[in-house]
């Protein structure tokens, strides 16, 4: 064999291995969560809050709180990544004010989730005098995944071909809905997947949440966004770090882990059909 | 150089056009004439495109680009301060060198521009639509498939679906960047015959490569090099006896 077919057989073999390695990774630690968690799901585990110091009963309200978060989260991040995107992409001269703002993005992008928390703690909870609550969480948890949808609206923007936005413009149609009727449509896509990687970080945060809407426990269920909430990510950490019983609720940490892995994939799959139906009358 | 008197639809005077620092197009003084063809014709680079996409402030979407001079348009220049170019380009409308049509279908990629300035009824549209497609000699073709993606049609029918759309905003010019650039023979000639039949009811300004097209198809001829206007006559002058040395190196061949 000539030497070129070993170098090529080599390079792809580590091509092959990096790509299996992940692969094992994330479907071992899949693997493990379901294994250990099923035992536990059931319908009153799903349906009903917790009792007796929350080593009994179920997770209902942080599943909950979970989903209330994330779309709060979402709903606000959305408007406001998508809309900045369009700012710097179609309508911001390119220049050094641009480029300050995409450095602050990705900066952005680079803050640990626990100072998103005490910056959300300041300003929502204590400035703004929201309190803990869905209203200061959803916020925190917004910001947080404001990068990723911006970088994620941006790139899906620079990708619908320039001509589109020529061929519009040359038949004497305004910009603006040149952007709204052919650009944002084709970008729908990438914004899209966007969002997806936003509310799987969003629903999976735990720090930012932890002080500004976050509860230890409570059996009532939300009956405003000025009411604080359970929420998956720190219902896990509690049992697991902070109550008496850790070694006895082993099982439901594992089924909770297990249910916001299957919401997150749950949304996700959601997402990407949706992506997928639209993606298939778009094509150029 | 042509001058034309009462039937004059652009005049352009003095323009000189700069990409940054670099000047494209030196000291241009054009007529253009009412429901005539008039071929740009020269070198790449040499300015023609850009003048092109400057009588319809396409250019306008270029960051740090500038204008000097005046294009008049009925009377008024394009490039003053108080005009429109929304309205200007819905005037003078614009067909690319690369088919272009939207991801949508026949039928909304024609409906898309007239749809937004106010033409609600679908009596109305169909009509356009119809209309648009004769002018543009593709309703035989199209008129069953009106509902499928533009996207699948060949490029020399995606080219005349792209002509059918400008069409459909009623404009009084039609600029083309080398139309048939990207097309086979007889997509070529498709469109060629199709500009014949256009020309009757619309002002054509072309940019063309392709010199036997120009001379087929043109009634004046401007020959740019180097961003200015070398040579600019009716078409059969140039190519037969042009008034200029270089003009007739270039139609020969002998550079360009």
């Amino acid at each position: 064999m000539k030497w070129r077919y070993i170098k090529q057989n080599l390079f792809f073999g580590a091509v092959r291995l990096s790509a299996l390695t992940i692969t094992t990774a994330v479907v071992a630690i899949l693997f493990y969560i379901f294994v250990n968690g099923i035992s536990v799901i059931s319908w009153d585990f799903l349906t009903l809050p917790p009792r007796d110091a929350m080593t009994k009963g179920g997770i209902m309200p942080a599943i909950l709180g979970t989903v209330y978060l994330t779309s709060g989260a979402i709903i606000i991040a959305l408007p406001l990544g998508v809309i900045s995107a369009i700012y710097l992409n179609e309508y911001a001269k390119q220049g050094l004010v641009v480029r300050i703002i995409r450095v602050g993005v990705n900066c952005l992008a680079g803050v640990p989730s626990i100072v998103f928390g005490l910056f959300g703690l300041g300003l929502f909870v204590v400035f703004l005098q929201f309190g803990s609550c869905i209203l200061s969480g959803a916020l925190t948890l917004g910001f947080l995944i404001l990068p990723t949808i911006i970088g994620a609206s941006e790139e899906a923007l620079k990708a619908v071909p320039q001509t589109f936005r020529e061929a519009s413009l040359a038949l004497g149609v305004a910009k603006w809905q040149t952007i709204y009727r052919i650009v944002l449509p084709n970008a729908l896509p990438g914004i899209m997947t966007g969002s997806i990687l936003g509310i799987g970080r969003a629903a999976g945060e735990t720090a930012p949440i932890m002080f500004t809407a976050a509860a230890f426990y409570t059996s009532k269920l939300p009956a405003s966004i000025f009411d604080e909430v359970m929420a998956l990510p720190y219902h896990i950490y509690v049992l697991a770090t902070a109550g008496t019983h850790i070694e006895e609720t082993r099982p439901i940490q594992y089924g909770t882990a297990l249910m916001l892995v299957a919401l997150v994939l749950g949304i996700d799959l959601i997402a990407i059909i949706i992506r997928s139906y639209i993606r298939r009358n778009r094509r150029w | 150089m042509v001058t034309i008197q009462d039937n004059c639809i652009i005049k352009v005077r003095n323009v000189d056009f700069y990409y940054g620092k670099f000047r494209a197009l030196t000291d241009i003084s054009m007529d253009f004439e009412k429901n005539r063809v008039t071929a740009l014709i020269g070198p790449s680079g040499c300015g023609k495109s850009t003048l092109l996409r400057l009588l319809n402030r396409m250019n306008d979407l270029i960051d740090g680009s500038r204008v000097e001079g005046e294009v008049v348009f009925e009377g008024k220049n394009i490039y003053d301060q108080d005009i429109d170019p929304v309205e200007i380009r819905r005037r003078i409308g614009m067909v690319f060198q690369k088919p272009n049509p939207f991801p949508k279908s026949i039928f909304n990629n024609i409906t898309y521009g007239p749809r937004l300035v106010g033409v609600r009824k679908k009596s109305d549209l169909e009509a356009l639509v119809e209309q648009s497609l004769r002018q543009a000699s593709l309703w035989d073709e199209a008129k069953d498939i009106l509902g499928q993606s533009a996207m699948m049609l060949s490029g020399g029918q995606q080219q005349r679906v792209c002509i059918a759309r400008a069409l459909a905003m009623k404009p009084d010019v039609l600029l083309m960047d080398e139309p048939t650039s990207a097309l086979d023979p007889i997509s070529t000639a498709k469109i060629e015959e199709l500009i014949e039949d256009l020309k009757k009811r619309y002002t054509i300004i072309i940019v063309t490569h392709n010199m036997q097209q120009a001379a087929r198809i043109s009634n004046y001829t401007g020959f740019f090099y180097l961003g200015k206007l070398i040579e600019y006559n009716p078409t059969e002058k140039i190519f037969t006896t042009p008034d200029v040395r270089q003009t007739e190196d270039y139609i020969t061949g002998r550079f360009g």
